[in-house]
């Protein structure tokens, strides 16, 4: 329960939250009344429905609603509206010459650009692991698996200094890279290393949820049905467990393209070659230019809600993926 | 053909001989294969997540002891450590108030645009806390929105602790609230209808109905909740202008030991916080073990 709790919104919604969500009414109706109006009343229109006495049994809608609505209006909503009130202060045309110049263009490139390298990278390999710690047995297994979480509760600023010990030329893995003419540390395949780390639980913990409610006996009709294990992958297991990879996957992406704690140690930090737009807007602000950088966050925020709005409309299909099946 | 075969009874043995394999592996991969894949998944859990955890502790420890625990007697690490409690003792508890508050509301009844608040719930998490920090320096900075303001009624929020704690709470809105909301809706609403009717007041109610039933998934929202605002960076840095011995929380005395090449103080800073990270993570599993017992 505690892990489908803490991964709640990072992978597909259960069926419970499902059911409320998409039929709040219906759901609330059956709960407090036996009797078959309730169904009836369901297929009218929803104009032709009489006015509903007292939905609200419990106290407090007033209190909790309107509090959690002003705290995230004053603490997330409105600071964030702030950076559009400002951009949009700017003419058109001085916004276009500040997000295209060429020094924010290189961030762009590489900071999408390493960010998608590193979730496809995620992607492949958190399949294979999910895979193998939902279906296999060995030993260490229950280590492995508790410490998936581990990017999710390190600070970024202590994975940062690690990995880049860890790769830099005299470091434990960095040594042989260096040996074979990689330059691990404060280049793009260190920012890939770090982006790699930060996206790593999402994968994974999309994955096996979905994974472990698979049933067996699907699987088990198709062999006797005469598929091949290959067949048996491809038309049975992996389109039921495609809108989850798709959701760890986009969600690992969004976390790449936002990072930049760990970012910052271990790329080197050089304009055109290893700088990363988050960072591009801390030097901007270091340097007073708060036009450039609330350009360039407008830019980036834009970005996280594409990115958001995305990772929600996988999950409307893995929701009615989940209903089709059932 | 395989039923053709089974007809032919001198032909059954060879047949079953042959199958035998096949249906070992109709439901599962060639043991060579799971060798393979659980290899793959090993190693790259150990490289990506097991030798940075080892190489925290291995460096902070590289000098001695007596090197780790020297660190610690420093003015500016000393006062790092008590901002970053400072900043989280006050962010938690919001963010606490703000998961029971929006769980409460989103779990126990129904009313439009709650997938929309559900998503707003998301959205820090997916925000660059470098914007997580800047948006506060728009609205009180020199040049913010509410700059002069603040400036007369002398308050420093820039650059001072009190923007650090806005930053640190904006970026660990979601961690509560979104432990909570799951194990709410889970539970029902039967059992506070059932207490209402008995004649309970509201907050006897959450006391003594909600509050039992879901009290580890919110002690372990707190503590995840704790990690990350101790932890919080990026947001921080950008807000704090990050001044020694004035605004500098651990992580950013991390980075400033680093980058001064003091390698061992600087690790074994980061050595308590991944320790606080290794509880978090112990604490999850053991509260999962235990709940699937």
């Amino acid at each position: 329960m505690v892990e489908a709790a803490s991964y709640r919104f990072l992978s597909p919604p259960r069926k419970r939250q499902d059911a409320a969500s998409t039929s709040p009414r219906c759901n609330d109706q059956e709960t407090i009344s036996m009797s078959p109006i309730p169904t009836l009343l369901r297929s009218l229109p929803h104009s032709a429905r009489p006015p509903k006495p007292n939905r609200r049994v419990l106290p407090g809608f007033g209190l909790t609603l309107g509090f959690a609505v002003a705290y995230l209006g004053l603490i997330v909503l409105i600071p964030l509206a702030g950076v559009f009130l400002r951009a949009s202060g700017m003419t058109w045309e001085e916004f276009w010459t500040i997000t295209t110049s060429r020094s924010v263009v290189a961030t762009y490139k590489i900071t999408f650009g390493v960010s998608l390298a590193a979730a496809v990278t995620n992607a492949v390999f958190g399949l294979i692991a999910a895979w193998v710690l939902v279906r296999y047995r060995f030993p260490g297994k229950r280590i492995f698996d508790g410490i998936v979480d581990l990017p999710f509760a390190l600070p970024t600023a202590v994975a940062g200094i690690a990995l880049t010990t860890i790769y830099a030329e005299t470091g434990f893995l960095g040594q042989f890279f260096y040996a074979w003419g990689i330059e691990t540390a404060y280049s793009r395949i260190g920012i890939y290393i770090a982006l790699t780390f930060i996206g790593l639980p999402f994968v994974i913990r999309c994955l096996q949820p979905v994974l472990e409610d698979l049933d067996k006996e699907v699987e088990e009709a198709s062999a006797t049905l005469g598929a091949g294990r290959w067949q048996t992958y491809r038309r049975i297991i992996f389109p039921a467990i495609l809108p989850a990879w798709l959701t760890g996957f986009s969600l690992a992406y969004a976390r790449a393209v936002g990072e930049y704690g760990s970012v910052i140690f271990i790329s080197g930090n050089m304009p055109f070659r290893t700088e990363i737009t988050p960072l591009i807007i801390v030097k901007y602000l270091e340097q007073y230019q708060f036009a450039e950088a609330t350009a360039v966050a407008a830019v980036m925020l834009v970005a996280s809600f594409i990115i958001l709005l995305f990772i929600n409309i996988l999950q409307r299909w893995s929701e009615s993926f989940g209903k089709a099946r059932s | 053909m395989e039923a053709k075969k089974t007809m032919h009874a001198p032909k059954l043995h060879r047949f079953r001989a042959s199958s035998v394999p096949r249906t070992r592996f109709a439901t599962t991969e060639h043991p060579a294969v799971r060798w393979l894949l659980t290899g793959i998944t090993v190693t790259f859990l150990t490289v990506f997540l097991l030798f940075p955890l080892f190489t925290v502790f291995h460096e902070a420890f590289s000098r001695g002891m007596e090197m780790y625990l020297a660190s610690f007697d420093d003015r500016f690490i000393r006062h790092s450590i008590k901002l970053t409690l400072m900043t989280a003792a006050i962010a938690v508890p919001l963010n606490l108030i703000f998961g029971i508050a929006a769980a409460w509301a989103v779990t126990k009844f129904d009313f439009r645009g709650k997938s929309l608040l559900v998503t707003v719930i998301d959205l820090p998490f997916s925000v660059s806390p470098v914007i997580a920090g800047f948006v506060f320096i728009l609205i009180f900075g020199a040049h913010g929105y509410l700059g002069p303001w603040v400036e007369k009624a002398g308050i420093q929020i820039v650059f001072a602790f009190p923007g650090i704690v806005l930053a640190t709470t904006f970026g660990t809105v979601p961690f509560i609230a979104r432990e909570l909301i799951p194990l709410m809706e889970a539970q029902g609403r039967d059992e506070e209808y059932a207490a209402m009717t008995l004649g309970a007041s509201g907050w006897r109610t959450f006391f003594k109905v909600t509050l039992p039933n879901v009290k580890w998934g919110l002690f372990y929202g707190v503590i995840l909740c704790n990690a990350r605002a101790m932890g919080e960076f990026g947001g921080v840095e950008v807000v704090s202008g990050s001044i020694s011995g004035r605004t500098n929380t651990m992580t950013l005395q991390i980075q400033q030991l680093y980058f001064d090449y003091a390698t061992v103080p600087a690790f074994a800073v980061a050595s308590v916080l991944a320790f606080l990270a290794l509880v978090t993570l112990i604490l999850k599993n053991a509260l999962e073990w235990w709940s699937h017992r």
